[in-house]
């Protein structure tokens, strides 16, 4: 299911742990598989599971935990705006109804081009440079303001 | 200015130069010495420990605990493995000060987990960092290999005999594993739920094995102690509160950031270097310590000094030095609301009275802020907070409750104006 690649690099986060805890590379592993895959399936959750020797149900316990595996499809570009109360003092208000209004979704949706999927996020550990938001989990965008935001969205094809 | 006894930017210092994140930056200006010292000479244990104590050293993560304490608990005799774990898994509203040590000082906190492992006798360490910030996870792993190529990990550590290594392992949307225990369970490849205490991490870690954990900005300050001494680093600050901190200011401030400075400094002081309050407008409300500490209004906040003791007095928190700054135009009714909804999405789920009470909190202030609000709510709020209190197994819930009591304590006006007249006071 996975490339060798993702294969190779999930192997570069089990050699972190002790060789009887391989489930520590549980986090990394499914961040890995998300990447390749798009989204969890619950297969690719077992997959990962197995690479691991982890009983299935353990895995599927941390998709489902941590808000940033995406256990659905999601549009090519996923855009997730902090909107806590630091970002929300600092304008993420009006990026979030500009964002809104731009694509015409809500949080939690996708464009029906499958181009754009908007989230609402919680405190990403930046609050002095908002309004901010991450593209694709790992990218992080600081200082919003409407226009960088429409050239931003531009540049995601 | 570098890493000297006469700079009191403990943390930040790598800051004012071209390439502040380089291991050529930190080792030109006295970085790794410490350690090279202490291997040398084989300082014992116990008189690093000392120096920690006497420096006067408390966890920058929140909750202000003695770190020369904390290290003193981990057993000496103990044959096994043990841990040292950093919490760089920094998500609380208002807190962004451990991503700038992650960005900007890599090598001091490596040099700083370093020493604790030395001196706690660990076999290795890993460093837990907020998903969120995952461009840091990948850097502060590049800084990790050139510190390896350099002979600071892995194995006979600069020709001492000595083993250690570090790693590095992401959170990934999970703001409740900044808790310790959660964070340990996270790292173990679980979801993160904290565990009961005791037994405490010292003696009940990782995989069980015995782990202290401090936070980032801890770490990084054991390098400054170790070389030039407990006593300097406590001078730098006032007694039973040594040092700087870093406070990272937040919210209707012209210049937002991170800003270090010695503990006992006059908050007036770092509001004026963070740029004041925008023009037209009057400070309101300060929430001195991250979003769990409770709010305090303008003219107490004004009157304190950051540090522990001067903060706990006014009846909050110094916390992690989140300073969140709010102007006359904030709604507080608004600014509760959207609090509330992040501690309900963040509750683990696992204690009732946190996962069952954090929705009530935040349904109360949702109604009340859209105009429903009923004259009984505020009682209600107070009710279930000290029903939420205390009966959990991590702060989580407490965090919820304490800007829920301070906003209703300090603008209850508000709020009722708000359950009145189905419109907000501000402005009206």
């Amino acid at each position: 299911m996975l490339s060798p690649e993702s294969l190779a690099r999930i192997d570069k986060e089990v050699a972190k742990y002790p060789p009887e805890h391989k489930q520590s590379a549980v986090m990394s592993a499914l961040r890995i598989a998300q990447m390749e895959l798009g989204w969890l399936s619950r297969g690719a959750i077992e997959y990962v599971a197995n690479y691991l020797d982890m009983p299935a149900i353990a895995a599927y316990e941390v998709a489902t935990f941590y808000n940033m595996y995406d256990l659905a499809p999601v549009g090519r570009h996923k855009v997730t705006l902090c909107t806590n109360l630091p970002c929300q003092l600092q304008g993420a208000d009006k990026i979030a109804e500009h964002l809104q209004a731009r694509l015409g979704i809500g949080f939690g949706e996708t464009t029906a081009d499958g181009r754009y999927t908007l989230k609402e996020g919680e405190c990403m550990g930046a609050c002095g440079h908002g309004p901010l938001c991450l593209h694709n989990n790992h990218k992080m965008h600081t200082q919003l303001t409407t226009e960088s935001v429409d050239k931003l969205l531009d540049e995601m094809k | 200015m570098s890493l000297n006894v006469a700079n009191h930017k403990v943390c930040s210092w790598t800051q004012d130069y071209d390439q502040p994140a380089s291991l050529a930056t930190y080792t030109a200006h006295g970085g790794y010495e410490a350690l090279r010292k202490i291997l040398a000479e084989k300082t014992p244990a116990e008189d690093i420990i000392a120096q920690v104590k006497t420096s006067a050293l408390r966890g920058r993560g929140g909750a202000g605990f003695p770190t020369g304490l904390k290290w003193s608990f981990m057993p000496r005799g103990y044959a096994g493995v043990k841990y040292v774990v950093c919490n760089s898994d920094e998500g609380e509203p208002g807190t962004f000060k451990d991503r700038d040590i992650l960005l900007y000082n890599p090598h001091q906190l490596i040099e700083g987990m370093l020493i604790a492992g030395y001196t706690l006798g660990a076999a290795a360490g890993y460093n837990y960092i907020h998903g969120e910030i995952f461009e840091l996870y990948e850097s502060w792993q590049g800084a990790l290999e050139e510190a390896r190529r350099a002979g600071f990990l892995g194995k006979n550590i600069l020709g001492s005999g000595w083993d250690f290594d570090l790693f590095a392992h992401h959170g990934y949307g999970a703001y409740i594993c900044g808790e310790e225990t959660a964070l340990l369970e996270s790292i173990e490849g679980k979801k993160g739920q904290p565990r009961f205490k005791p037994p405490f991490p010292a003696s009940f870690g990782l995989y069980g094995k015995p782990t202290t954990i401090n936070n980032t900005e801890t770490l990084a300050s054991i390098p400054w102690i170790m070389r030039f001494g407990g006593q300097a680093f406590l001078e730098l600050g006032k007694p039973n509160n040594g040092g700087s901190k870093l406070f990272s200011v937040s919210g209707h401030v012209n210049k937002p950031g991170n800003y270090e400075v010695p503990l006992g400094t006059p908050f007036a002081e770092l509001l004026e270097m963070a740029g004041g309050v925008r023009a037209g407008h009057s400070l309101k409300a300060v929430i001195p310590g991250g979003s769990s500490a409770p709010v305090l209004p303008a003219e107490v906040m004004m009157a304190c000094t950051l540090d522990f003791d001067s903060i706990a007095k006014a009846g909050s928190m110094l916390g992690s030095g989140a300073v969140i700054v709010m102007d006359d135009s904030v709604c507080m009714v608004k600014a509760l609301e959207r609090l509330s909804y992040f501690y309900f999405e963040e509750s683990c789920g696992q204690c009732t009275p946190c996962r069952e009470g954090t929705g009530w909190l935040y349904r109360i202030v949702h109604r009340i802020e859209h105009g429903q609000g009923r004259p009984e709510d505020l009682d209600e709020l107070l009710r279930i907070g000290r029903n939420i209190g205390g009966n959990t197994i991590c702060a989580l819930g407490e965090a919820a409750v304490g800007p829920v009591a301070s906003f209703v304590k300090h603008f209850r006006q508000e709020f009722e104006y708000h359950i009145e007249h189905k419109k907000c006071l501000v402005g009206a």
